[in-house]
């Protein structure tokens, strides 16, 4: 039957020798994935590397256009950028942590400046490692735009011609219907056609009154459109984080329970700024802490101590004439107020300290925010009175919630909750360093000018408090009095004007990924043929384009609906040709094709 | 907030004692599968090949091996590429081989030999899992909460999700050939949870306690369970590549075992398939992380040593994906990006954990 057959040849795999055929299936199957940019996937590397010896100036610069935006370029800056994001998780960030960048530089003096010469303190911003993502986005922009207009022509044109050979494609099958059945070929491949489309595809009849019409079809555009999509909105999301970093604002107050923040530019403690920030653009809102409460676990044994629970309840005004408004602030619960948002994202303690001078002056009194450093809140802190009168006075020391002398005899902190505060300063009198203009850290004492009275080591011994507790310093330089404990939070204030967009984007880019990713994009190529004994014989081909298991599955279901169609409706003559028919376009079929259900 | 539970965070550990039992019997069952195909194959192709001496070609049992044939190679050179990936020639299905029925065939549906091993190793893990499963679930009731806040319960929960999507894929699809991977990492994660990260049951600490948490985290543990799979498949591709390419150079099988194994291509499609689903995975952890950070600390992305990881893996899977359509770079290296981009995961998930200070030090070790 196979040799009488004038369509079916079905031993065309195995005889490579007809080139040709091959050509026309590759010009049918690649026609419109190649334009003329050559930015489809794998065909830029080598056209370009052929022509590359007879270029001009421009020529030079065609190639490199078409290197950048070919599909080796893209994968291989892909890596790099993964590459190049690791050193940012090896080396302190100066945007992230300064101080420990500056550190760094001094625990490393030979190593350190070196590392910083190739900005490995602030990959992110580095000129290498922009570049890396500059060119990759550049490489994706020179690839999207070409495949946008391919696809956009591909979807408007006609499904692409019909091979000779359908034989050839991945899957293929024939079928043929009984010469008793009377269906000629034309009228058989407006049938195939419309069973096509039932499935979903755009198609085009050939032919249909010839000696051998055919059907060409195609469906899963939205594939490709999801592909685009998918790039093009990662374009999207890399221009809102920009747009986050030039009109957005960050800033950093730390708030003791009972003081007031208001949004200007000297209300905050740190502040940075986007390039293009405008003053004008804070609102002048206003946030005091009102309390500040804290739960730790009290019931489990092995968690005991760990916290549960932050609570800052604040009085806000969103403007200075606006009525108060009580909002409770918690991890994870941001406020939201004049454009930006409010987070919280540490706390402590605040002892409250009064510092009386040599003449009995008090040079310094308020809470004094300390720095917790464990789980207990054993808490740095650093007290300094400027004013003092005759010498400056300056206090380094440690604040611990509940106070417990270990075996070392040494006082330190076993809860976070204040069961028994104890304040343990070391004094220093003499030049504290701040009249030189220089912006000092809060949290840290300059010693080099300054003359120790009290310590562990001295004579004198450290200062040790309990509230209420006060204490007089040696040589009549004053007296220091622990009066209280307060608390306070640590705020992060940012406004981000991207972060919606890059939201929408990311979206975008999400659903556009799942387009390409789990649509199939296929063709169909049906041709029919009246055999001389009256048979009308069908063979059909499908060629899927990118990864499609269910290229199988979908040439079974169309090969169903045909059988349906031509062969179901019981007419006995015509069963054991069918059954033998059915069996081998099945042999067929699975001799012709390689694995298709991977 | 609830009161932690100590009875049910007693049960838990013991089931995840039992559980890890299971394991390691049906591990040991997935291995003696493995020999004892290797043993079965071996006479099958002893005998075929006595059968088929005549004939110029060699039928290998089983197709791994023999279906490198190289002769039918030309089926059109412009179908590689994305084009009609899937059809890659390098290899050509012998139907002969699929009806010794010892294996899955390619499409790693099942076959019609009764394994008894590995049946009884499945049969083992789906125990163990249930057991693994009532452990998991026992943890969160003691502690009132999902059982994913620190290292412990990543472990012991990530472990779970592996194995019960071990067991989802295998009802669909035949890849019990991975059962000794698949299991023996399970094993290594118990082991791990209940040596290096062993915590008690307790609250969660304020910056976890968000319904994010709920969401981000078991998509993260979902897509690395998936990530396991690739993983495995991707090192046997490369194992089988290697046996693939010296079968055809004609000089022995140094891993008889193997041929229990799918050919390498399939191995790469089925990863590929996998790998897919686990990036869209991945991508929605990446974009749920971000939000959450957004909420938590105010800005969604500050590049901290855990989003810079994650980062990383989502861009060497985005170049694997790449890698797929890109000539050239299909196959072995496909494989490599796809091993690189687990190790990165694991990286991700202990050394960065456990060593990098940031703000995602939850973790709950020392
Ligand atoms: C920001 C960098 C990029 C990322 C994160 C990225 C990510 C991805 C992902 C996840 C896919 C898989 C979706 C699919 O298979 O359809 C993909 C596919 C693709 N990408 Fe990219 N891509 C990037 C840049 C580029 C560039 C620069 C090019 C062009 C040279 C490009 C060209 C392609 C092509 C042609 C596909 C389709 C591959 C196929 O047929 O399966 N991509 N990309």
């Amino acid at each position: 039957m196979n040799d009488s057959d004038p369509l079916k040849d079905a031993n065309s795999l195995k005889d490579a020798g007809s080139l040709k055929d091959a050509d026309s299936l590759k010009a049918t199957a690649h026609e419109r994935q190649n334009p003329a940019t050559g930015a489809a996937p794998g065909a830029a590397p080598d056209n370009a590397a052929v022509v590359l010896p007879r270029l001009g100036f421009f020529g030079t610069l065609r190639w490199a256009w078409r290197q950048l935006t070919s599909m080796r370029t893209a994968l291989f800056l892909l890596l790099l950028l993964a590459v190049g994001a690791v050193p940012g998780s090896l080396f302190p960030q100066r945007p992230a942590d300064p101080a420990v960048v500056t550190k760094y530089l001094q625990d490393h003096p030979d190593t350190g400046p070196v590392l910083d010469w190739f900005k490995l303190f602030d990959v992110y911003s580095s000129p290498w490692f922009s570049a890396i993502y500059i060119l990759l986005f550049i490489s994706l922009i020179g690839c999207v735009v070409p495949r946008a207009i391919a696809h956009y022509k591909a979807m408007r044109s006609q499904p692409p011609r019909t091979p000779r050979r359908l034989s050839r494609l991945p899957e293929y099958g024939t079928l043929e219907i009984p010469a008793a059945r009377g269906i000629p070929a034309g009228e058989a491949i407006r049938d195939a056609a419309a069973a096509l489309k039932s499935r979903g595809y755009r198609l085009e009849i050939r032919d249909a009154d010839g000696d051998r019409p055919s059907v060409g079809a195609e469906r899963g555009f939205t594939k490709e459109v999801g592909n685009l999509l998918f790039h093009t909105a990662l374009i999207g999301v890399l221009v809102s984080v920009a747009l986050g970093g030039l009109f957005g604002y960050s800033g950093q107050r730390v708030l003791v329970e009972g003081d007031t923040f208001v949004n200007t530019l000297v209300g905050y403690d740190t502040f940075t700024p986007g390039s293009n920030f405008d003053a004008a653009q804070l609102e002048p809102y206003s946030i005091q802490l009102d309390k500040f409460e804290v739960k730790f676990d009290r019931e489990s044994k092995s968690h005991y101590g760990q916290p549960l629970d932050f609570k800052a309840t604040l009085t806000t005004k969103s403007s200075p004439s606006s009525s108060a408004q009580q909002q409770d602030l918690k991890v994870n619960s941001p406020v939201n107020l004049g454009g930006t948002s409010i987070y919280l994202v540490g706390n402590g303690y605040a002892p409250v300290v009064t510092v009386k001078d040599g003449d009995g002056k008090v040079a310094f009194q308020g809470p004094v925010v300390s720095v917790p450093s464990d789980g207990a809140y054993t808490s740095l802190l650093v007290v300094k009175a400027p004013d003092a009168k005759p010498s400056q006075l300056g206090f380094v020391g440690f604040f611990l919630p509940t106070a417990l002398i270990n075996d070392k005899g040494v006082a330190v902190a076993s809860d976070p909750d204040p069961f028994n505060p104890q304040l343990n300063l070391n004094s220093y009198f003499g030049d504290l360093g701040l009249d030189a203009g220089q912006p000092k850290n809060v949290f840290t004492l300059d010693t080099s000018k300054l003359t120790q009275l009290n310590g562990r080591d001295l004579k004198a011994g450290g200062i040790v408090l309990s509230p209420g507790a006060s204490y007089t310093l040696p040589e009549g330089k004053g007296s220091v009095s622990f009066d209280g404990i307060k608390r306070y939070v640590a705020l992060d204030i940012h406004h981000n004007p991207g972060q919606g967009w890059a939201l929408i984007f990311g979206v975008t880019a999400l659903l556009g990924l799942v387009g390409s990713l789990f649509l199939n994009r296929r063709r169909v190529w049906i041709r029919t043929g009246n055999h001389a004994d009256g048979r009308t014989m069908v063979e059909y081909g499908l060629l899927a384009r990118g990864e499609d298991h269910r290229l199988a599955a979908e040439a079974t279901a169309i090969r169903a609906l045909l059988e349906k169609r031509w062969l179901a409706p019981g007419a006995e003559q015509a069963e054991d040709s069918n059954g033998a028919q059915s069996s081998t376009g099945r042999t067929s079929t699975g001799s012709a094709t390689v694995s298709k259900d991977q | 907030m609830p009161q932690i539970n100590e009875t049910f965070a007693l049960y838990s550990e013991r089931f995840m004692l039992l559980a890890a039992i299971a394991y390691a019997i049906a591990f040991i069952a997935f291995a003696w599968d493995l020999v004892q195909n290797s043993k079965t194959t071996k006479a099958v192709l002893a005998h075929s090949e006595h059968a088929a001496a005549a004939k110029s070609r060699t039928r290998v049992g089983v197709m791994a091996g023999s279906m490198v044939t190289g002769s039918n190679g030309s089926l059109d050179p412009e179908i590689e590429g994305p084009e009609g990936r899937v059809q890659r020639p390098t290899f050509h299905a012998d139907a002969s081989a699929r009806d010794t029925g010892i294996t899955a065939d390619d499409s790693m549906r099942y076959g019609s030999e009764r394994r008894v091993p590995a049946r009884v190793a499945v049969a083992l893990t789906l125990i163990a899992a249930v057991i693994h499963g009532a452990g998991v679930l026992s943890r969160g009731l003691a502690a009132g909460r999902v059982p994913w806040g620190n290292m412990y319960e990543f472990c012991t929960t990530g472990g779970f999700v592996v194995a019960a999507v071990f067991l989802i894929v295998l009802t669909r699809r035949d890849l019990r050939f991975l059962g000794t991977f698949v299991i023996g990492l399970v094993l290594v994660m118990l082991t791990a949870a209940s040596v290096a990260f062993w915590t008690p049951a307790g609250h969660l600490v304020p910056a976890l306690q968000s319904y994010w948490l709920v969401i981000h985290v078991s998509i993260a543990v979902m897509s690395s369970a998936l990530f396991t799979l690739t993983f495995a498949m991707s090192v046997l591709q490369l194992v089988q590549s290697r046996r693939e390419g010296a079968l055809e150079q004609g000089r022995p099988d140094k891993a008889p075992f193997m041929r229990l194994v799918p050919s390498a291509l399939s191995l790469e499609n089925m990863a590929y398939r996998i790998n897919a689903i686990a990036f869209v995975g991945w991508t929605l952890t990446l974009m749920f992380g971000s939000i959450w950070a957004e909420a938590a600390w105010g800005r969604f992305w500050g590049w901290d040593t855990k989003e810079v990881w994650t980062f990383v893996i989502w861009v060497v899977y985005a170049g694997y994906l790449h890698a797929r359509a890109t000539r050239g770079w299909t196959g072995t290296r496909a494989a490599w990006l796809s091993i690189v981009g687990y190790l990165c995961v694991v990286f991700n998930f202990t050394i960065v954990n456990v060593y990098f200070a940031g703000l995602h030090s939850y973790a709950g070790v020392g």
